[in-house]
């Protein structure tokens, strides 16, 4: 991070793939303890894997952005609550019963037994990536070439959006989860998506074709302004996500071989290593927010309505209570189910069964195609995505034996 | 063992039919949990536990 976000928490990993030590040590002492926001209001930090799922699965607090105290230092006076105003759609900062409302409208299309039925089509789209890979012979990013293009791949055929107008959202993506963007930059990245989702919405009710997108349409039941904003987080969560933990898993793997030999020799512990990958790496830097809306007492703590809370999942994940032994180590055999990092509550990823699928096919095929893959750079010259709010990798050099 | 389940609650995760799709299922139209064996035999008890356990909605009871 070139910019200090905040005063009270660190937010720069020292270690690829570890949480900040300070904020171990602080979990270390109290999983709930008191933390100041960049306003000046006390509110809470959570480190605490149980605790974090109890705040999360409470109704007692809201994830209204315009209700919550703000960590970042440097948005302060930017970003009023009236300028952090939900608008009609963005079910993932809604509270019911909006959020139900629309979060029902999707849940149909991202069930287990349909993201299984998408296996062998998800096959085939990493088969294709892994040839492209082979074509730069011998030595490639494996971030440009194809940890972002797989999820990105996926994620465009299903919604219905042409992969080939990439270039409409994917930058504007970059500016938005940068942590290093101001507020208005942010915006400004934010309208221009919004701008690209309006007119594909347009074109969909004109000519609807066979994708997510026409179908939600075709019901009937989102306003436009709804179904622009909804498809708009499936895109950026669909492709953000799943690539960094793509980009940000393998270079774990390359830097524990013991690990690695693992998923190559026992191809069947390829769905927990997904689950630990996850776990170990809980690729945000620090979050949820939520603010209660009434009194609540956590783990002998009086929440107070109106204070903001700050869980802090990547330390959460490595929480000895729930995951005893050697939380700190990356162990593909771990039982790593119950991991936070696809959050808790009635928030928990709409998508994740379709990015465990995509992770459980890429991981397996990378390294059956790539079995000698190796980094290509000295480990520590790796870019890290310190500056975004979705962590991983900027880049991977990688190298095989062509 | 007696599992019971709250449509009304549950947010279409999937975490259930993921841990144990001998037990559960979820409705294509709004991806809700459907209960496939209200009593699990001894071999699908812990499964059963680990289902409520995991549901991030606690739309699963297990009496």
């Amino acid at each position: 991070m070139t910019e200090l976000i905040s005063d009270e928490l660190p937010t720069t990993r020292q270690h690829p793939f570890d949480p900040p030590a300070e904020v171990t040590r602080i979990r270390e002492q109290a999983r709930i303890s008191r933390l100041k926001f960049a306003d000046g209001h006390v509110g809470w930090l959570v480190t605490g894997h149980h605790q974090v799922r109890e705040i999360l699965g409470s109704p007692k607090f809201t994830n209204d952005p315009a209700r919550h105290h703000m960590l970042d230092v440097r948005f302060q006076g930017e970003a009023p609550p009236e300028r952090r105003k939900v608008e009609p759609g963005m079910f993932l900062s809604q509270d019911p019963p909006d959020h139900t409302r629309l979060r029902k409208m999707l849940q149909g299309q991202f069930t287990v037994r349909r993201m299984n039925q998408l296996s062998e089509w998800i096959g085939t789209i990493v088969d294709d990536q892994l040839k492209h890979l082979r074509s730069f012979d011998g030595r490639a990013d494996l971030v440009k070439e194809f940890a972002l293009p797989v999820p990105s791949l996926v994620i465009c055929a299903i919604l219905g959006v042409d992969y080939d107008e990439k270039h409409r959202f994917q930058d504007d993506t970059t500016k938005l989860l940068s942590l290093e963007s101001t507020f208005e930059e942010a915006m400004d990245a934010m309208a221009r998506i919004q701008e690209f989702m309006r007119e594909l919405i347009v074109r969909k009710k004109a000519d609807p074709g066979d994708d997510m997108i026409s179908d939600l349409l075709a019901t009937g039941e989102p306003t436009d302004e709804e179904a622009s904003n909804m498809a708009l987080l499936l895109l950026l969560a669909g492709h953000e996500t799943t690539a960094n933990m793509l980009g940000l898993g393998t270079y774990a793997l390359l830097q524990h071989p013991d690990q690695l030999k693992i998923l190559r020799d026992e191809p069947e512990v390829v769905d927990n290593a997904v689950e630990e990958l996850m776990r170990y790496l809980s690729i945000i830097h620090f979050g949820p927010v939520r603010t209660a809306t009434e009194d609540v007492e956590i783990d002998g703590h009086l929440i107070e309505a109106g204070d903001t809370v700050l869980m802090h999942v990547p330390t959460a994940n490595r929480d000895p209570e729930k995951f005893p032994g050697n939380p700190e180590e990356l162990d593909l055999r771990r039982p790593a189910s119950g991991h936070v990092a696809f959050g808790h509550g009635i928030h928990q990823c709409l998508g994740q069964q379709l990015a465990r699928i995509e992770m459980r096919i890429g991981f397996s095929k990378l390294f059956q195609e790539f079995p000698d893959l190796r980094l290509d750079v000295d480990p520590e010259e790796v870019p890290l995505r310190t500056d975004m709010g979705i962590y991983g990798v900027h880049s991977l050099p990688v190298a095989w034996s062509a | 063992m007696k599992i019971s389940v709250d449509q009304t609650k549950c947010c279409g995760s999937g975490m259930c039919v993921l841990t144990d799709p001998d037990l559960f299922d979820q409705n294509d139209e709004d991806g809700t949990v459907v209960l496939l064996v209200e009593q699990p035999d001894a071999a699908h008890e812990a499964t059963a536990e680990e289902a409520a356990n995991l549901c991030p909605a606690g739309a699963i009871t297990i009496s």
